[in-house]
């Protein structure tokens, strides 16, 4: 058998995608964390002066959020349902470093946790920053700052 | 000087190396499944109070080497060689284990076909007359493994049905020129099967070529079909792999029956939990030494055929875009 046949063959009898129930459960999780968000971000809204500040302090409870359930270990378990639903939210880039961070720490603080904790986060870092500049720096042209 | 080789592939033996002695050890989750009956040791956890999961791998994988020697009344002075792997880098789980026995030490590896390969090649020792004793022995640990193939324990990703599950645990048994036990009786190591195919995600699919390969070498070296076998037993093809060699097979015109099990599919049972099934050093290992054993023993069957099987990619390769080569090794063992 060529290698070709072959790899067509194990693709006719791979499982197939659940695509629909991905999407639908993503959709369900995702909205869930977004839900909680505007819970949170409303009742901030009440204590704080500026809407930046109370959006801020939003931020800093989802990703605790996060932080929280995946040291206690549900993180990952929401993800095996959620999928996108559960990575993409901010508590998803929290469950990143926080994994890393909890993985690394047996080799210690500074080689292990310090060196390791973005390991998966810093391409979102990397790839954020940049398309952040490049769009920036298209609406400086299109409206003519320079 | 004759040698003993039969057809392209195969060695066999004529004063059969002898499975004296062998102990096996699984994890808690390894322990829920249905073949829980057939192991010696299930863990209640699976880092043995531990610090890390790497420093319970060898300790796991020591244990059951001093258990299978205990059993038979034998300390590692009796041995004159240990060979053992695992699916760290550097075998190094086998390279610890190996650090308090103070005897030769010959570390292997073949991923998860690990195992065929150390009872073949201890065989090998004891036929040539180089040992009257030899040490065998694998061990896999789940969560090393992850870290070492794939993401952090806790990330947040959501599992391929194609995936499978690393067993946790070890297996280690004594090969032996004389004594009472299941008999060695035929070797095929095999040669690197690559398809092409480049996923990670569905190393069944992947290793289902080689596992062919080997047993279909094996057979016409033998000179024999399927059925003479009771238990072909392949290591960890999973689901996926499983049904892919049984269409290869049917491609190729060699019926494969009942006879034809799959450690990676049995031991975990049906729960969809662990994807496509279990895989890892350890799976090939406990379920040959675990179930394949008792069934001989008990009478049950005859004749087993291990075809262990391997997947041997690693990290850098995979993100290099390199396909996955794969192996296969068969042990035919006789009550």
């Amino acid at each position: 058998m060529k290698p070709q046949e072959y790899q067509q063959l194990v693709r006719e009898n791979q499982p197939p995608r659940r695509t629909w129930r991905n999407v639908i459960l993503a959709f369900v999780v995702g909205g869930s964390f977004s839900l909680i968000g505007q819970i949170v971000l409303d009742f901030v809204s009440g204590v704080e002066r500026t809407t930046d500040e109370a959006s801020a302090i939003t931020l800093a409870i989802m990703i605790l959020i996060g932080a929280v359930l995946t040291g206690l270990g549900i993180y990952d378990e929401i993800a095996e349902i959620g999928g996108a639903g559960a990575a993409v939210p901010i508590t998803g880039f929290s469950n990143t470093v926080t994994a890393a961070a909890m993985e690394f720490r047996r080799e210690g603080f500074i080689l292990g946790m310090g060196a390791k904790m973005f390991v998966i986060a810093g391409p979102v870092l990397v790839y954020g920053i940049l398309s952040g500049f490049l769009v920036a720096l298209i609406k400086s042209v299109v409206l003519g700052y320079f | 000087m004759a040698t003993r080789r039969v057809g392209g592939q195969t060695i066999f033996f004529e004063d059969l190396p002898k499975l004296v002695s062998a102990h096996t050890i699984v994890g808690k989750n390894e322990g829920q499944g249905p073949y829980s009956e057939y192991f010696d040791e299930i863990l209640e956890d699976d880092l043995l109070g531990q610090p890390t999961a790497e420093k319970a791998e060898r300790q796991i994988l020591q244990q059951a080497v001093e258990q299978a020697l205990s059993k038979y009344g034998l300390v590692p002075q009796d041995i004159q060689y240990y060979v053992s792997g695992d699916l760290l880098n550097q075998v190094i789980s086998a390279v610890f284990s190996a650090r308090n026995l103070a005897i030769p030490f010959l570390g292997i590896f073949s991923a998860c076909g690990t195992f065929a390969q150390s009872l073949g090649l201890g065989s090998i020792l004891l036929h040539g007359g180089f040992a009257s004793k030899v040490l065998v022995a694998t061990s896999s640990h789940y969560q090393t493994a992850e870290r070492q193939y794939r993401y952090p324990i806790e990330l947040n990703i959501q599992h391929r049905p194609t995936n499978q599950h690393t067993v946790t645990g070890a297996g280690a048994c004594v090969l032996s020129a004389d004594g009472e036990g299941p008999k060695i009786t035929h070797v095929t190591f095999g040669r690197i099967v690559d398809m092409g195919l480049k996923d990670p995600n569905d190393m069944g699919s992947a290793m289902a070529p080689a596992a062919f390969d080997t047993l279909e070498k094996h057979l016409k070296d033998i000179e024999c079909s399927p059925d003479h076998y009771d238990l072909i037993l392949t290591g960890d093809l999973g689901r996926q792999g499983f049904k892919m060699l049984k269409i290869i097979a049917e491609k190729k015109g060699l019926a494969l029956g009942t006879n034809l099990q799959d450690g990676g599919v049995l031991i975990y049972g049906e729960d969809p939990k662990y994807g496509a099934g279990a895989s890892g050093a350890a799976c090939s290992a406990v379920m040959t030494l675990g179930y394949g054993l008792s069934l001989l023993r008990e009478g049950k069957i005859r004749r087993l055929l291990l075809v262990g099987t391997g997947a041997l990619l690693n990290q850098l390769t995979v993100q290099q875009g390199d396909s996955i080569p794969t192996i296969a090794h068969a042990v035919a063992i006789e009550a």
